[in-house]
């Protein structure tokens, strides 16, 4: 089988989400490259969140396509493979941050079993590298190490974040997919995480798609933007370009909205 | 041989009605055909409570026959409240012999135990199960725990080991120890200690499991391999005891300790009472 989206990783077509009568999202249409980072913006309702779980396979779209360049020339037709596929796919592959830490990280087990449960589950039986593996990335997301035999239950909102990134990270995916990964924390915490993020994503030149309503967050970590009004795309472009000189009347209505300080 | 062959009239042979024996069997069959995979069954109301045995004596109730050697242990001994009352509910619904002679048995019920004495071909083993899920601590969705089991993502169970390793240095597990079955499915050997798991691998006896509350039954068929689970730099190791047993002085048996006093006084002997007396029986016999 031949390639036909070279270079391109991930290659999105027509994909319509429908709930009943109600739609998620409507012919969505998109293309990510390698290392790229793709924010999705919207206002609250609009299908970002709709589109993101249709594309990293944890929900069926109702039409349309998902392709992914699996690395060595070939496109895997992600919406359909066999489940156990697709869940190896999502295991090895994807990496997932959840707005809502308890829906990705495991909050009865400690932050070192939620960082080493992925090893794990390719296959790594030696303790001694789960543990330093765990240790290496609780580092790198700048956790107290002191901390990794703690249960996320007791850590704060930033901590878990930090946390379901490591988790997400350590088996270096080459698609992450963030779900307002820092709604609901404070603004210094947030900066702080935004400033981890981008470091990390540029370090594993892993490719993102990022959903976010917040257009501060879209214009620090992405090159592109893609703006969806009631499930369907109004307007795409590079990120500067999109908010420095929106076109459509939506997008204008969000760009003038952020605080001015 | 049914409602005829026992003495307390009115029920039928070994309890159960013959419709239920053989759903139960077909269940079985099922369970002997997958190793590892828990089949479900429809549990009956049986007259004891949830946690007694239910699961393990409608197993039993299924397959005995009249010819049959029944011999039932808990926590190893043949002479405990729970092994008495299920010995006597079958000699009262069936008439089969009983024994206390792991030899001498083709059928063994147990709760806690393998026998010390190897089992032959021909003997079915007989487990009482709790919870027969290894992975429901982890993952509470059925429907996720199935299809881990499908497609045999058991990344997680070893994440209850490396918790283990967290907090005790060494895998602390020491009853209802994960073991994979035949190459595929994981499986939970019920509360035996893992003592016991390296007895199931090849081991030329049938071994079924029941459990009566979650109506699961699955099986380990004659030489099966039955692989317990561990780390490459922390491997499955079974327990082992500085004295031998007090009575027989075996040294290669599970032992219980046992308080003697009130003043630190104890003695450790061996669990399983058969093996025990036919070694001192021996010993004296020499």
């Amino acid at each position: 089988m031949t390639d036909p989206y070279p270079s391109v990783l991930l290659c999105v077509e027509e994909l319509t989400k429908f709930y009943g009568r109600r739609t998620g999202c409507r012919n969505v249409s998109f293309q990510l490259w390698p290392g790229e980072v793709l924010a999705i913006v919207g206002e609250s309702g609009s299908g970002k969140t709709t589109l993101l779980r249709c594309v990293s396979g944890l929900m069926p779209p109702s039409s349309g396509s998902v392709h992914l360049s699996d690395g060595s020339g070939r496109t895997i037709d992600v919406l359909t493979l066999s489940e156990a596929q697709r869940r190896k796919l999502i295991r090895s592959d994807f990496g997932f941050v959840h707005q809502d830490a308890h829906e990705g990280l495991r909050m009865g087990i400690s932050a070192g079993a939620n960082t080493g449960e992925r090893l794990m589950a390719i296959g790594v039986r030696h303790f001694g590298r789960i543990r330093a593996e765990s240790l290496s990335w609780l580092e790198r997301v700048e956790m107290d190490l002191s901390r990794i035999d703690d249960l996320p239950s007791a850590f704060s909102g930033g901590m878990l974040q930090r946390l379901q990134i490591a988790r997400n990270l350590i088996t270096r995916p080459r698609l992450l997919f963030l779900d307002e990964p820092t709604g609901g924390l404070d603004v210094s915490v947030q900066a702080r995480l935004l400033d981890l993020l981008r470091e990390l994503v540029e370090e594993l030149s892993a490719s993102v798609i990022l959903v976010t309503h917040d257009l501060t967050v879209a214009r620090l970590l992405s090159h592109r933007l893609v703006v969806m009004q009631k499930g369907e795309v109004v307007e795409t472009g590079l990120t500067d370009q999109v908010l420095d000189d929106p076109q459509h009347s939506h997008t204008q209505l969000l760009v003038s909205s952020i605080l001015q300080t | 041989m049914l409602a005829g062959c026992n003495p307390w009239g009115g029920y039928n042979f070994a309890y159960l009605d013959e419709d239920t024996k053989r759903m139960v069997r077909r269940a079985l069959l099922k369970a002997v055909a997958i190793p590892g995979h828990q089949i479900p069954f429809s549990s009956r109301e049986m007259p004891l409570p949830y946690g007694w045995g239910t699961g393990g004596i409608q197993v039993t109730a299924s397959i005995i026959g009249p010819a049959d050697t029944l011999k039932v242990i808990d926590q190893g001994a043949d002479d405990t409240t729970n092994a008495v009352s299920i010995r006597q509910f079958f000699t009262r619904t069936t008439g089969v012999a009983t024994t206390e002679k792991t030899r001498a048995a083709t059928i063994i019920q147990t709760r806690h135990r393998i026998p010390e004495t190897p089992l032959r071909a021909g003997q079915i083993m007989v487990y009482q199960v709790p919870l027969p899920e290894p992975l429901r601590v982890l993952e509470a969705r059925e429907v996720e725990t199935r299809k881990m089991h499908a497609y045999q993502e058991y990344g997680l169970i070893f994440v209850r080991l490396y918790e283990d390793v967290v907090r005790y240095r060494k895998i602390a597990t020491s009853y209802n120890y994960p073991v994979e079955v035949n190459g595929h499915y994981l499986m939970s050997p019920s509360p035996i200690p893992k003592f016991d798991n390296p007895k199931m691998h090849r081991s030329p006896a049938l071994h079924l499991f029941g459990a009566g509350r979650e109506m699961r039954v699955y099986a380990v068929p004659p030489f099966t391999s039955v692989v317990s689970l561990d780390f490459e730099d922390h491997p499955f190791e079974v327990q082992r005891w500085d004295q031998a047993c007090a009575l027989c002085h075996s040294r290669d048996s599970f032992l219980d300790e046992i308080v003697t006093d009130d003043r630190g006084g104890r003695m450790f002997v061996c669990s399983d009472t058969d093996y025990c007396s036919e070694r001192r029986d021996e010993g004296d016999a020499s």
